[in-house]
């Protein structure tokens, strides 16, 4: 029972449900271009506001391009539009070979959900360049654009859940079990942090019904259980199939795929309160959150090590395939990003990094480092697969963007550690009159280099990106670069080789 | 497998998507309920002190123009308990303060200062000139312009109707506020006219033709907005924190 679910055997293997009957594939090629398109669109905006908070005058002096009104097109692009493209192509496709069975609802349903989801994100968009949002985080699009998207999602989990029901494998695979956490608590925390009264049922404002502190509260359950469903379970569910599939390994650990399963979805919807330390918020809140940030570091990590030793003895694949070097790396990115949240978590190291750069180079380093980078390695993987080519265009040019991404990274994360520390130790900092030493403004010019810096290595990011758009469109003409191949043999012959 | 002889296996979850669904609901369900209930029913989360009221008119519409531009993703609202701060900001963020904010202005960054007392801190002119042009009156600052907004007009014809919604949501706008709203809203940038009714209908409100504009801009109501924002309570009235506790 144990094989059924954890070896690639016939439900991760085969592209057919039965003999000569394929899987739908064609709302998941189409999931995959927008992703590709809207992440080029999302690490663009971000580039932009990057370079905008080092050189202001890029905010044009026009109400459309202000940081405030771009820096929501930006976060909505990467999260929503680029992983959510990536989750819906990853997880139509694999719950299909998982469940050995064809997408409940059909293609034409997610092709549905694919055009709608799409419109959603443009008006999305949209609406915050022309001022209307809801002024909450990562919850901007106002009353009515969040009903469209509950039908939208409402569609997305009837197909999903669906075709696993009519699953024709007897088990769940554990891929699953993750994409189902994800879409079910996106829902509620959709539902539960979008209650609002509309001014009037023809415009676009709406207040909350739930103001101040318990507005506070809410928004962040929401907030941080988006990046742990959403950025978080989600990419889970795409680790679970296309490590696995890449590395052509079986999945290391079951037991610790179910320990960290219920671990993770249970203690993740406790942590929100570490985003409100030392604030109006009761202390008991604020110690439940710091509590459960700290326990949640251990199912993170049984998520990390069962993904990272899915490699066992297959760790040479590594060298010679750029692809699952992605996979590898995004997993390690993860560990990297869910030590330092439970870290940020403790209050008196919260003290120093809240409201500083440091917390925007944490969020990168898991959106980058982790997020994109599943995303890349699934993408790369799919690409051929979907559009029945043999191989990628290029896997020298798929090593070219992972080192122009991950050094992009590096600059990124560095510029904001020592930014943000720096920042957080100039406000508290006194001289030797027992005055506070820098004023606010002083502290802001003293950002100046590392922003430049950040605006490099998202730059590079962005650069690597283009790489990949160049390396997919000439893999989907059927195109294959003249290029030296990555050595198959062993580590000798490859120097050799070289 | 072990776990079978003991009756229950994990396979049995893996066999039934519907029980799956179910654990998964209530799994994630708890962490939330057990964090968000209590902060509507213990009656110590918001302390009681004096002073806090809802929003002027001409405040409201500034407060949606400060939603609008974004400013809450540069700007916290919330000071925190630390010597520094204190000295730097004034007196720590009390969640009465921030009561009638649909939705809560905390924010999560300091990419400039706090504003939850900016209020009085500058001049209306010096406001009006840093929101036109930043580095005119601070050359280091990367923050926007926002001269467009300063001849803008307001548009406030269906004021009433924000503050009845805002009624619903738990604001405690009485009918003679709703009814007076535009006046009121007209009222707080006409130093030289009666402002009797809005002084006594929202004690502590700034009176001022913030923009110098003959009509209301939406200049005029971010202003009155930012003036009063931190003025609410009078803290010396509290000695120590624990008279800030009910």
């Amino acid at each position: 029972m144990t094989s059924a679910t954890l070896t690639p055997g016939a439900a991760l293997g085969s592209q057919r449900v039965s003999e000569n009957v394929r899987y739908h594939e064609d709302a998941v090629r189409l999931f995959v271009i927008a992703a590709v398109f809207w992440g080029v669109v999302g690490f663009l905006a971000g580039v932009f506001i990057a370079l905008q908070l080092a050189f202001p005058a890029l905010n044009l002096g026009l109400e459309w391009t202000s940081f405030g009104r771009l820096r929501p097109v930006h976060t909505s692009a990467v999260i929503f539009a680029f992983g959510g493209n990536v989750l819906f192509a990853t997880s139509l496709y694999s719950v299909q070979r998982t469940s050995r069975q064809f997408l409940f609802g059909g293609d034409g349903l997610a092709k549905f959900i694919f055009w709608n989801y799409n419109v959603f994100i443009v008006l999305a968009a949209l609406s915050y360049v022309l001022g209307y949002t809801q002024g909450k985080e990562y919850a901007e699009p106002e009353w009515i654009l969040d009903l469209y998207l509950t039908v939208i999602w409402v569609l997305y989990a009837i197909q999903f859940i669906g075709t696993v029901m009519t699953r024709k494998e007897s088990h769940i695979y554990v891929a699953n079990w993750f994409f189902m956490a994800f879409i079910l608590t996106v829902a509620i925390l959709h539902l539960g942090n979008n209650v609002n009264v509309p001014v009037s049922l023809t415009g676009m404002k709406s207040y909350p019904f739930v103001s101040g502190v318990q507005s506070a509260m809410v928004q962040w359950w929401y907030g941080h259980n988006a990046v742990g469903f959403f950025l978080t379970a989600g990419f889970l569910g795409i680790m679970y199939y296309f490590v696995p599939k890449r590395a052509e390994r079986p999945v290391y650990s079951y037991r610790l795929s179910i320990v960290h399963f219920w671990t993770l979805i249970f203690l993740y919807i406790w942590a929100g309160p570490h985003h409100l330390h030392y604030t109006a918020l009761p202390d008991w809140a604020q110690t439940l959150g710091m509590t459960f940030s700290v326990m949640l570091w251990m199912p993170s990590w049984g998520g990390m090590i069962n993904g990272i030793m899915t490699l066992s003895g297959a760790w040479d694949k590594l060298r010679t395939d750029p692809v699952l070097r992605f996979l590898v790396t995004s997993v390690a990115f993860y560990g990297m990003s869910t030590f330092e949240g439970p870290l940020m978590s403790v209050k008196p190291v919260n003290a120093l990094s809240h409201y500083t750069d440091w917390t925007i180079g944490h969020v990168h380093s898991g959106a980058l480092g982790w997020v994109a980078f599943i995303s890349f390695g699934a993408i790369y993987y799919l690409v051929p697969v979907l559009w029945k080519r043999s191989q990628l265009y290029s896997l020298r040019l798929v090593s070219y963007h992972f080192w122009t991404a991950t050094i992009g990274i590096v600059l990124y994360i560095t510029a904001m550690w020592v930014s943000g520390i720096m920042q957080g130790l100039m406000w508290r900092a006194y001289d030797n009159l027992g005055f506070l030493q820098y004023s606010f403004v002083e502290t802001v010019a003293a950002m100046h280099p590392f922003y430049v810096i950040r605006a490099m290595g998202g730059l590079l990011f962005l650069t690597g990106a283009l790489i990949m758009v160049y390396n997919l469109w000439r893999t989907a003409k059927g195109d294959v670069r003249i290029e030296k191949p990555y050595a198959t043999a062993p580590h000798k012959a490859a120097v050799g080789a070289a | 497998m072990a776990e079978e002889k003991k009756g229950f296996s994990h396979d049995t979850i893996e066999r039934n998507t519907l029980l799956l669904i179910v654990l998964i609901l209530i799994t994630v369900s708890i962490g939330g309920l057990v964090q968000i209930v209590p902060l509507f029913t213990i009656e110590s989360t918001i302390e009681k002190v004096e002073g806090v009221r809802p929003y002027s008119p001409l405040e409201l519409a500034g407060q949606n123009i400060y939603i609008r531009e974004g400013c809450y993703n540069c700007h916290s609202q919330q000071i925190r308990p630390f010597r520094d701060e204190v000295e730097r900001y004034g007196h720590y963020s009390l969640a009465a303060e921030s009561m009638y904010d649909h939705p809560f202005q905390w924010g999560s960054k300091r990419t400039g200062p706090d504003l939850a007392r900016v209020g009085g801190k500058y001049s209306n002119d010096w406001q009006v000139a840093h929101l036109i042009d930043p580095r005119a009156v601070v050359p280091e600052s990367i923050m926007p312009g926002y001269s467009w907004m300063k001849d803008r007009p307001l548009k406030y014809a269906d004021i009433q109707d924000h503050m009845k919604t805002l009624k619903i949501v738990g604001v405690p706008y009485t009918d003679d506020q709703i009814a007076n709203a535009k006046a009121d809203l007209e009222a707080q940038k006409s130093p030289d006219g009666d402002t009797a009714g809005l002084a006594k209908r929202y004690p502590k409100a700034v009176v001022a033709n913030f923009t110098g504009n003959k009509g209301v801009t939406e200049m005029d109501a971010l202003v009155a907005y930012l003036q009063v924002l931190g003025t609410m309570v009078d803290f010396t009235k509290y000695q120590s924190p624990k008279q800030l506790q009910q």
